[in-house]
């Protein structure tokens, strides 16, 4: 999994099937210290995620389906599955 | 999935089975600010896009998933990148992805 920060949802009509009425966030990768890393990706939220919430992103095809859509087999690669409280950082 | 921009279709005359009759596409990956992110790639439709159309995008075998059927003698269809919706608003994407993360 990784951090990332939600930046809002990106609303398409026309889209899969499967996806149903789960919600299209927009997420930009962050390293664990919160600054932005790579470009951002989209992902299907399971968790009731809003703009702004640091968020754990699964990028795997069967828990990603199976957390947005409580299915395997559709057409997603990605899910947020968590908003982060907070991180300790002992190093 | 990742924000795509829809550069222009592929002609292949000559090409697996299981995707004859699929139109592919040339798509540039985008980021949240619509810029350019990594190579451009062909990918299978699912939606209906055309091009100069801002959509998103399903990498991997999740991909294949759009053109499955309950069929049994239904063969999978070789991609590893299928076009999966249409972006409504492009405004709303820029306004949203310009806040980068930095909040």
């Amino acid at each position: 999994m990784i951090l990332g920060r939600v930046l809002g949802n990106v609303v398409a009509t026309q889209k899969n099937a499967r996806y149903g009425e789960a919600r299209i966030m927009l997420v930009q990768p962050v390293n664990p210290d919160g600054t932005p890393r790579g470009a951002s990706v989209l992902a299907l939220d399971s968790v009731d995620a809003g703009e702004g919430d640091l968020v754990i992103v699964v990028q795997e095809g069967w828990s990603a389906s199976t957390a947005s859509t409580g299915e395997a087999g559709a057409a997603i690669d990605s899910a947020i599955v968590g908003v982060v409280d907070f991180i300790e950082n002992h190093s | 999935m990742q924000l795509a921009r829809v550069k222009g279709n592929v002609v292949a005359t000559i090409k697996n089975s299981t995707l004859q009759g699929r139109k592919l596409m040339v798509i540039q990956p985008l980021d949240g600010n619509l810029k350019a992110s990594g190579k451009p790639l062909v990918a299978v439709d699912s939606v209906g896009a055309g091009a100069g159309e801002l959509v998103f995008w399903c990498r991997g075998k999740e991909a294949s998933f759009p053109f499955a059927t309950s069929s049994p003698e239904s063969r999978e269809v070789p991609t590893d990148c299928t076009i999966i919706g249409i972006v409504d608003s492009e405004a709303h994407v820029k306004a949203i992805g310009a806040t980068g993360g930095k909040a």
